[in-house]
């Protein structure tokens, strides 16, 4: 999903960059004061885990293979303002060292897979994980947070090609949105089989079990990025909440009611859908994963 | 096949001693322009490319490498140019889309290759880009080759040990080797902290 040179014009360009920015610089302040000195090398260390870890393969069928994304997994083990410093940095090597992505559209690319996927997907899987109690609430919200973080990037990234003029919405956004539809199964999968493997080795550097659930300066941080993440998309997708397929748009008209109707009403409960597949399929999946909740251990989280 | 993807480490040559700051000046701005120029502007592809070549001719750099990676880089750029073609929507030409993305994608590949990282680095610190972000790049940089090198063992230990049973078992025992990974770069974390400290940080 990193997004070339060229694919973005001046106006998206700034505008990314400078959400980027902003959600990067306050990202930093919060890390800065937040996080122990002992913990420093840790951004560094995990943005090279990360670099690493999306160059193991899972196979997918006819010889074709995945890997992992990280942004919501990232997320759940360190934290929404640490886990955007690491995907930031991850993409920023990735870019200057290794050409991958552009250098225009590094905003662009920071803002989709370093605060949107992050935050999303930390904000899924902290909604979730209060609801379902135990190791295996907490792999179903993980894998349902990696589904919702990667069908929510790669709709912003439909909408920054769509408002350059490089990809129409009408073409662009299904197909992102479709694909990873199913990308995001995987990414969920692949998220809850790594959260049990840690949380089988080493149970103590999962956060939830050393440190009393969310205090208020993790809230803080979120609701700060988090509208900054809500900011961008509405600007990048809302404009395009009417171009659909002229077919509909024909029905729509004889039907009665208006243009931007089509466009919310559609995508609406095809998402929904998706989104209820997605949360059962994540619930069912944890429950393959985990076996018997441990009978002694008191999760709390 | 990796050896495509990762960069040669800067060669020696007479750019190498030029300032990186400037250097890094020169590659933003052709990289700003070339991704940003109207499309009719013509004449400044044809100047970025022969600065391009130039770079490649005074750097002695062999162009079989570059022009391996900027093939290996390039089935986004491919794929994308291919959808906007099929799909007349959009208001662009992708010939121009794909020479913007490959000019700008053999600006960069030169960059790396005639600048030192840690230059780089030094220049990220000059201009007030936060400490801590430095320090994570650098030490991002510094540990990327290990962990890779870290992940290749653990997967090659794995495909001794096991027969593959089918997808999910590979998919498990994939995860396994990723949840490993973490575990090992948090131990590793620990270590460099005390390293840090034992040599004066903070």
């Amino acid at each position: 999903m990193h997004i070339p040179d060229g694919f973005l014009d001046a106006k998206t360009a700034l505008a990314t960059g400078a959400l980027s920015v902003a959600g990067l610089g306050f990202a930093l302040r919060e890390v800065r004061r937040e996080l122990p000195p002992r913990r420093v090398p840790l951004l560094g260390l995990a943005a090279a885990f990360l670099f690493a870890a999306q160059m193991v393969n899972f196979p997918v069928a006819g010889g074709t293979s995945g890997h992992l994304l990280g942004g919501a997994l990232v997320a759940a083990l360190l934290g929404p303002a640490a886990a955007v410093v690491v995907v930031a940095t991850v993409l920023i090597v990735q870019c200057f060292l290794f050409a991958d992505g552009g250098v225009t559209a590094l905003g662009a690319n920071i803002f989709n897979l370093g605060l949107v996927t992050t935050l999303s997907g930390y904000a899924v899987y902290a909604t979730v994980s209060r609801l379902l109690p135990g190791l295996r609430g907490r792999v179903a919200a993980l894998a349902f947070a990696g589904w919702c973080s990667t069908v929510l990037a790669a709709t912003a990234c439909a909408g920054q090609l769509a408002w350059s003029g490089t990809v129409a919405w009408s073409a662009g956004f299904p197909a992102m949105a479709g694909v990873h539809a199913f990308i995001g199964l995987g990414e969920g999968i692949v998220n809850a089989l790594v959260y049990v493997a840690i949380a089988r080795t080493r149970p103590d550097l999962l956060p939830e079990s050393g440190v009393p659930a969310d205090r208020p300066a993790r809230l803080r941080e979120f609701v700060v990025l988090g509208l900054l993440a809500t900011l961008g998309i509405a600007l990048f997708v809302a404009p395009f909440a009417c171009p659909w397929p002229d077919g509909l748009d024909a029905v729509a008209a004889r039907l009665g009611f208006g243009h931007q109707a089509v466009g919310v009403l559609l995508p609406a409960p095809a998402g929904a859908v998706g989104a209820l597949v997605a949360f059962g399929l994540a619930i069912g999946f944890s429950r393959l994963v985990v076996q018997k909740p441990p009978a002694g251990a008191a999760d709390s989280a | 096949m990796t050896a495509i993807f990762f960069p040669s480490p800067a060669q020696s040559g007479r750019l190498l001693r030029w300032p990186a700051g400037a250097k890094m000046a020169v590659a933003l701005g052709l990289v700003f322009g070339t991704a940003l120029v109207p499309a009719g502007w013509v004449a400044w592809f044809e100047v970025v490319t022969l600065v391009l070549v130039a770079v490649m001719v005074l750097g002695k750099i062999p162009p079989g490498p570059v022009l391996l990676r900027l093939l290996a880089l390039s089935p986004f750029v491919a794929g994308v140019a291919l959808a906007a073609a099929w799909h007349p929507g959009g208001t662009l030409d992708w010939k121009i889309t794909a020479l913007r993305s490959g000019l700008c994608l053999a600006t960069v590949i030169l960059l790396a290759q005639t600048t030192p990282f840690g230059e780089m680095l030094a220049v990220l610190r000059r201009a007030r880009v936060p400490a801590l972000l430095v320090t994570t790049i650098a030490l991002m940089q510094r540990y990327l080759f290990v962990l890779a090198d870290e992940t290749e063992r653990m997967g090659r230990a794995r495909a001794s040990r096991t027969f593959t049973r089918g997808r999910w078992f590979a998919w498990r025992t994939a995860a396994t080797v990723v949840g490993q990974l973490f575990v090992r770069a948090s131990e590793r974390a620990e270590h460099v902290y005390d390293a840090m400290c034992a040599r004066g940080w903070r």
